[in-house]
């Protein structure tokens, strides 16, 4: 009986000693947690896809909770939703976030545009770019192997037919693409309303353009005559739309002798 | 003196707690592929082993004396688990990016075979060298502990820097990741073979 009430006297004696220092330990060396930087974190879609500009979700939960930012729309992917919601727990007034999609300004895929050599080197348009401008004869257009494709998160790119079609409900316009296309044809376009768009990026002249692509944008400024609110320009022979400006009436599409021109409709 | 330098060669290179007794594999494997991580970890465990033999070796005393040795397991556990407890809330306060580096295997060291298995070692050395007449001390104990630990440090440096190799290799795809991790580890445990004898060659027991 003796042995057993030892034994037990002993075990317990060091477990309640172990506890009662490690009780006394974790108060003093207490390491104050932001709880503000949590509950914003929850928030966040936590996609870490720095759209926002920091290294992150729980990047950007620490900038807004430690006053680095008072922007709270920030955050594309979660659009006005999470903006409001980081508004709520910060007292900040919600910023809105016009929902934007990315889109290929390209649409010279295998069918429409011609190429000038055969590239079996690494599946990387980043790599195929170095090589006199990839495969494509037309240096400015989408070469369809996927460096947009594996760096979207959200699964939102394809790549048909040999060139990159974003996929707008499912883009949360992160911008991951825009920065990762070497041929910088990856812009974010207005999901809010419908905006024509020119899908060409060739700055070449019309004759040009019309060799390499039969898609291309020749910069014969029918469209900017055929527009009635003035929304698109001439860039180095390639015409580009005003989204803030675009009505989405059409009548520049009709006008386009070459089929560059696509509308993109509201949502 | 010459006593404790051998229990220094026998922990770091002969019988080296990774690489010959193989305990503490999960850090070695886990913790390894970086350099800083590596060494963080290991000085953590030899942190902790020392802590944990200065704790333990007086309290098995006590166990001796009412004739517990059978609760050794239990309250050495209780003990590490405890000091690790304590090594993980100051790590948190005071070194943060380690702390995060390390990870869940900050926690880990509690279960860390090295940890339990240096000092239910320096236990079972009392008996083993008395049979020899040599007497097994407090301070004895201190120094294989830091041996011990020291021989983890040893290992996981070396192969953090066979792991960093290893990352720009060509590694057929079937062996890539942990098979040849593994395979890795076992050539560098074979190496360390080469210090059988090293010990009784300098004549330093006795």
């Amino acid at each position: 009986m003796n042995q057993i009430l030892i034994a037990v006297i002993i075990v317990a004696g060091i477990g309640i000693l172990a506890g009662a220092l490690l009780a006394i330990l974790s108060k003093i060396m207490a390491v104050p947690v932001d709880e503000k930087a949590a509950a914003l974190e929850e928030i966040l879609p936590g996609a870490n896809c720095g759209a926002c500009g920091f290294s992150g979700c729980s990047g950007y939960a620490a900038a807004l909770s430690g006053g680095k930012t008072e922007n709270t729309g920030l955050c594309a992917p979660g659009g006005n939703e999470v903006s409001a919601k980081i508004a709520e727990i910060m007292g900040l007034a919600a910023e809105n976030i016009e929902p934007m999609t990315a889109l290929v300004f390209c649409h010279g895929n295998n069918d429409n545009a011609k190429k000038k050599m055969v590239y079996s080197g690494v599946a990387s348009c980043k790599m195929a770019t170095q090589l006199f401008g990839g495969d494509k004869a037309c240096i400015y257009g989408c070469l369809g192997l996927g460096d947009c494709v594996s760096e979207c998160p959200y699964d939102a790119i394809q790549i048909c037919n040999g060139a990159a079609v974003v996929n707008p409900t499912l883009c949360r316009a992160c911008k991951r693409c825009v920065n990762v296309c070497p041929k910088h044809i990856i812009e974010l376009v207005p999901k809010s309303h419908a905006t024509a768009a020119v899908l060409c990026k060739n700055h070449d002249k019309g004759a040009l353009t019309r060799k390499e692509c039969s898609v291309g944008c020749i910069g014969c400024t029918k469209c900017v005559k055929a527009c009635p609110n003035g929304a698109i320009s001439m860039d180095k022979n390639a015409a580009v739309v005003d989204h803030a400006k675009c009505t989405g009436c059409g009548a520049c599409v009709e006008g386009c002798p070459t089929g560059a021109i696509g509308l993109i409709m509201k949502d | 003196m010459k006593f404790y330098i051998a229990l220094l060669i026998m922990g770091i290179l002969t019988s080296n707690f990774v690489l010959s007794k193989f305990l503490g594999i999960c850090p070695f494997l886990g913790v390894s592929k970086k350099l800083n991580t590596a060494v963080g970890m290991s000085a953590a465990v030899i942190f902790v082993m020392l802590l944990a033999t200065a704790a333990t070796f007086p309290l098995n005393k006590l166990l001796e004396k009412y004739d517990l040795g059978y609760l050794q397991t239990i309250v050495f556990i209780l003990v590490i688990a405890a000091l690790v407890q304590i090594v993980e809330i100051v790590m948190k306060k005071y070194i943060k990016p380690l702390y995060n580096a390390l990870g869940i295997y900050l926690p880990l060291i509690t279960t860390n075979c090295a940890v339990l298995g240096v000092v239910i070692l320096n236990i079972d050395n009392i008996a083993e060298y008395a049979s020899q007449g040599v007497t097994y001390g407090f301070g004895h104990a201190m120094v294989n502990s830091f041996a011990a630990g020291a021989g983890f440090m040893l290992a996981m440096v070396i192969f953090a820097g066979v792991r960093s190799k290893l990352e720009t290799a060509d590694v057929p795809k079937f062996m890539q990741g942990l098979p040849i991790t593994l395979v890795a580890a076992s050539i560098v445990s074979l190496s360390f073979l080469g210090f059988t004898g090293l010990v009784e060659g300098l004549g330093l027991l006795g």
